[in-house]
């Protein structure tokens, strides 16, 4: 089905399961631990080797040589693979960094062995005899420097790296009152509770990777690519994922090396990254230093918006892309953002939680705060003044879909009581508490990627859906099953739902939150084929026949579906594809985050107390996933504002806190009660759903509303992220 | 980590025999901090002695009126002991502020004192750190010292000792019972236990080689208001960034303890005299000498104003 035309009255607009809080249907197999996960494959794996990463101890520099000779006699050792016996590899296009390196190391922990052993102790021990010399080459580390020589990029997420719009620089002079301050935040870890892992295994010349990956068509294209074997010789299983948030979206060393193993020693083998690897050997969310810019008149209205970012990488690498966001959230007639990629040498940089808005939001949505401050206007109506419904840059040919950011705001301070907030800073008191309230929009685009999946009705009437679609804590399996229930007429429980295997039809995968609308978009499609098939094998026409019940109904007729379908059953694949309703409209999701604070007037801690939510997101297919999904955006929102960091030490070029010991996540205590309300909305040109996606929202803007409510409280400004005690007792009264 | 050989020992006295008999040795409590080290090969015992189960794992009254808490009472169960909730509150809090609930389940008193610093470089064997490798240079001096040290600290180890409890049984004036191979036995007051990096940051304590705790002695109680204030990062499972126990007593008494500035639990007799005069009084007293970094600087601030929380707390 091509989605190319806005959708308009259709089966699941009777809602009769979508959009009911269906409990988890793969809930029971997780609390019994009886959903397997890549590093526990013994059932389809039998007997398998442990492998070690063996990361590199230098930056940049080169490997001279690497003794295994010592390991290789080590007890239970079966192989040890490194550049020299691996054999040719390629690179995929999603990883910046070889994923196995060698001669040439590109950063610390890059992958430069891997130990395979009878068990897991054998292989650790054993990578402590691998001997490897190195000549260390001097390496760029530090951000601060790099942006001396920075450049643009050859684009940001598919858009140019800078536009412009009017005369900013111009009309910024002019403006009766200006924001102009610069923010930082720094690099940051996914720190998903499952480590990368991997179990891997050949058959001939078929490999078969049980692996913790939100995108098995690309880990197939990019594991074929850098093994040099055709893709029909790859299956990539991924049926369950301990969380991802984007670490998990390509292919890495864990799932490279597991299969390089596995050839090498020829039975299965299974690689997990240790905690402390992860950090430095994968992924992680890049630093960004973004100045903004905003003139406005008297009274708030905005004249002039500028978004300056810069961020690191590995030369060949990308943008952290947190200037988006202001290209579509405010109105303004002048405005420009620009985007600067200095080269570092750190870990590789990409996707994580929201790339690009969460960190933007981190900048823009304190600045707006400082703006309503200067203008004496309340921080929630500024927003309301300066809402737009069409795209700013490209102008009223280009509206949204839909937009209820005013709505957000408006019910969302309702509910929170907003208008109890103070808003001369450092007022409130409790005790030893100073109180304070933030408010911050939510802002996260909307992406449609095609999605594809199979379904399936056997003669006992049994409904299966497969598609490679996965499931990384999101509750996909759930609102899948829910789709094709409510298009079917029949209940979630008569459905099962197969996920993350290559070898069934491809789909969207689970990134920038387009995973839910898409892929149960190309269930909706596969669905509403079938329905027509079965239809015609009813002898109804497919426009009459109403399917509820288990049967399907036309002509005051009522034929049971398995009885429609007859003993053998039928299967059809079909998949959804997006025309350019995404161009023709701007497609985001909007909301509005609250928080109040206490402050300790004396140690400067900073405690969340409440945090509330209201956002609009079109149709909310599960409102008790969603709500999950939202409330744990939430808390990385208060992760990134008052605790998430990787100190970079910029003398040997790597993450110095790279454990879960020393990088703090929110934990229990950190997180109070959190409030969420979805506005009920239907976005008719999203997708035949008419939904969009939401996982991602909820930590946009979250960590603004946390900065806006500190200095609330407090009267201290900060704008260096995270805002860590020390920062705010910089700022405090003397105790 | 490194393949080892494992025993149970029969006897306190029998576990210190083992250890000097295998001088790669070491003993084995809860395991909370030791496996984890000996994952990353910062600790490489060849031998591991189990002392889980030499019945020291009670708690009794003391002659003169303190208590004998076994070496091996888990975390848990001190916070939680009558007496030491009743006459020891600073202990009790100090305990229930550290780690996660599941790690004080296995924390042992002897454990706790003995835990390893966090420094993050003496966890990342491809870094020069002269406690974890003596000779090969300090990391931290120049690097990431924010929870670094700013008293007591030398040219060759700025870390700190990371326990709450540790400082809480400083406060009190603990004494560390031991035993050695020879069955000797000793009473090591707290301020005498961990040492100063110096020279010498490999060596922590007064305990010589295979030396074994038994118990740790707690004087008799001294009434009064007692106070365990932990700043940390985040609300729960965080390391002190700074922590102060404070007792105050009905004679008007104070004395003062600190966490998170110092290679020991940190107090300073000067200071505890100045409890009538405030928390500057006190802070200025207790920092005298401080060397900082500009990353921990703010440490400086911060034991004045927790001090001053205290004072208020006290108060209220
Ligand atoms: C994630 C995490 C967070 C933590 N947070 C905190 C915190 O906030 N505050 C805090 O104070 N602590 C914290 N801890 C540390 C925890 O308190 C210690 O790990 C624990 O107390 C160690 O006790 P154990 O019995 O497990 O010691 P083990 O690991 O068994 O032993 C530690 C050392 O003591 C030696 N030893 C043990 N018993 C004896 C004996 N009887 N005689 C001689 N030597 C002995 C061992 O040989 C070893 O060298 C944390 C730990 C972790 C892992
Ligand atoms: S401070 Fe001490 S523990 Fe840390 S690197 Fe320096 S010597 Fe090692």
């Amino acid at each position: 089905m091509k989605f190319d035309q806005p959708a308009t009255l259709n089966p699941i607009d009777r809602a009769r399961v979508v959009g009911k809080p269906v409990d988890r249907i793969d809930g029971p197999l997780k609390v019994a631990g009886a959903a397997p996960y890549a590093y526990e494959r013994h059932d389809v794996a039998p007997n398998p080797a442990y492998g070690w990463m063996i990361g590199s101890a230098i930056a940049k520099g080169t490997i001279n040589s690497i003794d295994t000779t010592e390991a290789e006699a080590a007890p239970g050792v079966l192989a040890v693979l490194t550049h020299a016996n691996a054999g040719a590899l390629g690179k995929g296009n999603m990883n910046t960094a070889r994923l196995l390196g060698g001669p040439d190391i590109q950063h610390y922990d890059q992958a430069v062995a891997l130990v395979v052993a009878e068990t897991f102790e054998q292989a650790r021990d054993a990578a402590k005899l691998v001997r490897v010399d190195y000549t260390q080459g001097q390496g760029k580390f530090d951000l601060l420097v790099g942006v001396k020589t920075a450049q643009p990029p050859k684009s940001v997420q598919g858009s140019p790296a800078d536009t412009s719009v009017g005369d900013f620089d111009g009309a910024f002079k002019s403006a009766a009152v200006k924001v102009d301050q610069t923010y930082t935040t720094p690099d940051q870890s996914h720190a998903m509770m499952e480590p990368h892992a991997t179990t891997a295994a050949w058959a001939g010349d078929k490999l078969t990777v049980w692996t913790s990956n939100q995108m098995v068509t690309w880990a197939v294209k990019e594991m074929a690519k850098t093994l040099k074997i055709a893709p029909e010789n790859v299956q990539v299983v991924s049926p369950y994922i301990g969380g991802g948030f984007g670490s998990k979206l390509f292919l890495r060393a864990d799932a490279l090396l597991a299969a390089l193993g596995a050839r090498a020693v020829g039975r299965p083998v299974k690689v997990a990254l240790a905690r402390p690897q992860i950090p430095n050997n994968t992924t992680h969310r890049p630093a960004t230093i973004q100045r903004l810019r905003i003139g406005a008149t008297k009274d708030g209205v905005i004249q002039a918006i500028g978004h300056d970012v810069w961020a690191g990488d590995l030369p060949g690498g990308d943008v952290e892309s947190a200037g988006l966001q202001t290209r579509l959230l405010y109105a303004g007639k002048n405005r420009k953002t620009t985007h600067r990629l200095a080269e570092l040498d750190l870990p590789e940089g990409n996707a994580m939680r929201a790339p690009g808005e969460a960190v933007g939001l981190l900048a823009l949505e304190v600045a707006m705060d400082e703006l309503a401050e200067a203008c004496g206007v309340d921080p929630v109506e500024l927003r309301i003044k300066n809402d737009i419904q069409y795209d700013p840059e490209a102008g009223p040919k280009r509206p949204f879909s839909s937009r209820k950011l005013i709505e957000c705001l408006q019910q969302g301070a309702e509910r929170f009581g907003w208008s109890k907030r103070n808003p001369k800073p450092g007022q409130v008191r409790e005790g030893d508490f100073l109180i304070g309230m933030g408010v911050a929009a939510a802002f996260r685009n909307n992406m449609a990627m095609p999605s594809g999946a199979r379904v399936a009705i056997d003669g006992k009437g049994r409904i299966t859906v497969s598609t490679d679609m996965t499931d990384i804590g999101t509750g996909t399996y759930t609102i899948i099953a829910q789709t094709a229930a409510e298009l079917l007429g029949v209940n979630v429980s008569d459905v099962t739902v197969k996920l993350g295997d290559s070898s069934f039809p491809a789909s969207a995968g689970s990134g920038g939150q387009w995973g839910a609308n898409s892929s149960t978009a190309g269930v909706y499609a596969t669905c509403m084929t079938l329905r027509g098939m079965l239809a015609q094998k009813a002898g109804f026409n497919a426009e009459d026949a109403l399917f509820e019940d288990g049967m399907i109904k036309a002509a005051g007729k009522a034929i049971p579906l398995r009885d429609a379908v007859g003993r053998e059953g039928i299967s059809v694949d079909d998949k959804i594809e997006f025309g350019d309703l995404t161009e023709r409209y701007a497609q985001a999701t909007f909301g509005a985050h609250f928080c109040e604070v206490a402050v300790d007037r004396f140690t400067g801690e900073v405690h969340v107390r409440r945090m509330g939510g209201a956002f609009a997101a079109g149709r909310i297919l599960n409102p008790k996933t969603a709500r999950s999904q939202v409330i744990g955006a939430m808390t990385m929102g208060v992760g990134a504002a008052l605790m998430e960091e990787l100190v970079v030490d910029k003398r040997f070029g790597y993450f110095v806190n790279h454990d879960m010991a020393e990088y703090h996540v929110p934990v229990h205590a950190d997180i109070p009660e959190q409030d969420v309300l979805f506005l009920d909305e239907l976005d008719d040109k999203s997708s035949p759903m008419k939904a969009k996606g939401v996982g991602e929202l909820g930590i946009c803007g979250a960590g603004a509303a946390v900065a806006n409510a500190i200095y609330n409280a407090t009267g201290v400004r900060l704008r260096d992220y995270p805002m860590t005690l020390d920062k705010v007792i910089g700022g405090l009264a003397k105790a | 980590m490194k393949a080892f050989t494992y025993e149970r020992a029969a006897s306190p006295a029998k576990a210190a025999e083992a250890a000097v008999a295998n001088p790669g040795a070491k003993f084995i409590a809860g395991g909370t901090n030791l496996l984890d080290l000996m994952k990353l090969q910062i600790e490489t015992p060849t031998h591991l002695i189990d002392v889980n189960r030499l019945g020291l794992d009670e708690i009794a009254a003391t002659r003169d009126g303190g208590l004998r808490i076994g070496a091996l009472v888990r975390n848990t169960d001190l916070a939680a002991h009558k007496a030491v909730r009743r006459d020891y509150g600073v202990l009790s809090r100090a305990l229930l502020s550290g780690a996660s609930g599941q790690l004080r389940n296995k924390a042992t008193t002897a454990g706790n004192l003995l835990q390893r610093t966090r420094c993050p470089y003496f966890y990342d064997t491809t870094k020069p750190c002269n406690k974890r490798k003596p000779g090969t240079g300090c990391a931290a001096l120049n690097g990431f010292n924010r929870n670094m040290a700013i008293m007591g600290t030398s040219a060759d180890c700025i870390a700190t000792h990371p326990s709450d409890m540790a400082v809480a049984m400083r406060l009190l004036d603990a004494t560390v019972e031991t035993i050695t191979s020879d069955g000797t036995k000793r009473a090591i007051p707290m301020a005498d236990f961990h040492r100063l990096p110096g020279n010498t940051p490999d060596i922590e304590t007064a305990l010589a080689p295979g030396e074994f705790i038994t118990s740790v002695v707690l004087p008799k109680p001294l009434g009064g208001t007692h106070i365990y204030r932990k700043v940390r990062d985040r609300t729960s499972y965080a390391f002190a960034v700074l922590s102060v126990a404070a007792v105050f007593d009905k004679q008007g008494e104070t004395r003062f303890a600190f966490g998170g500035l110092a290679h020991k639990p940190w107090r300073v007799e000067a200071a505890d005299a100045l409890g009538s005069r405030g928390a500057a009084a006190v802070a200025e007293a207790a920092l005298a000498g401080a060397k900082t970094t500009e990353q921990n600087a703010f440490k400086i601030d911060l034991t004045q104003r927790t001090l001053a929380a205290v004072f208020a707390q006290k108060e209220a």
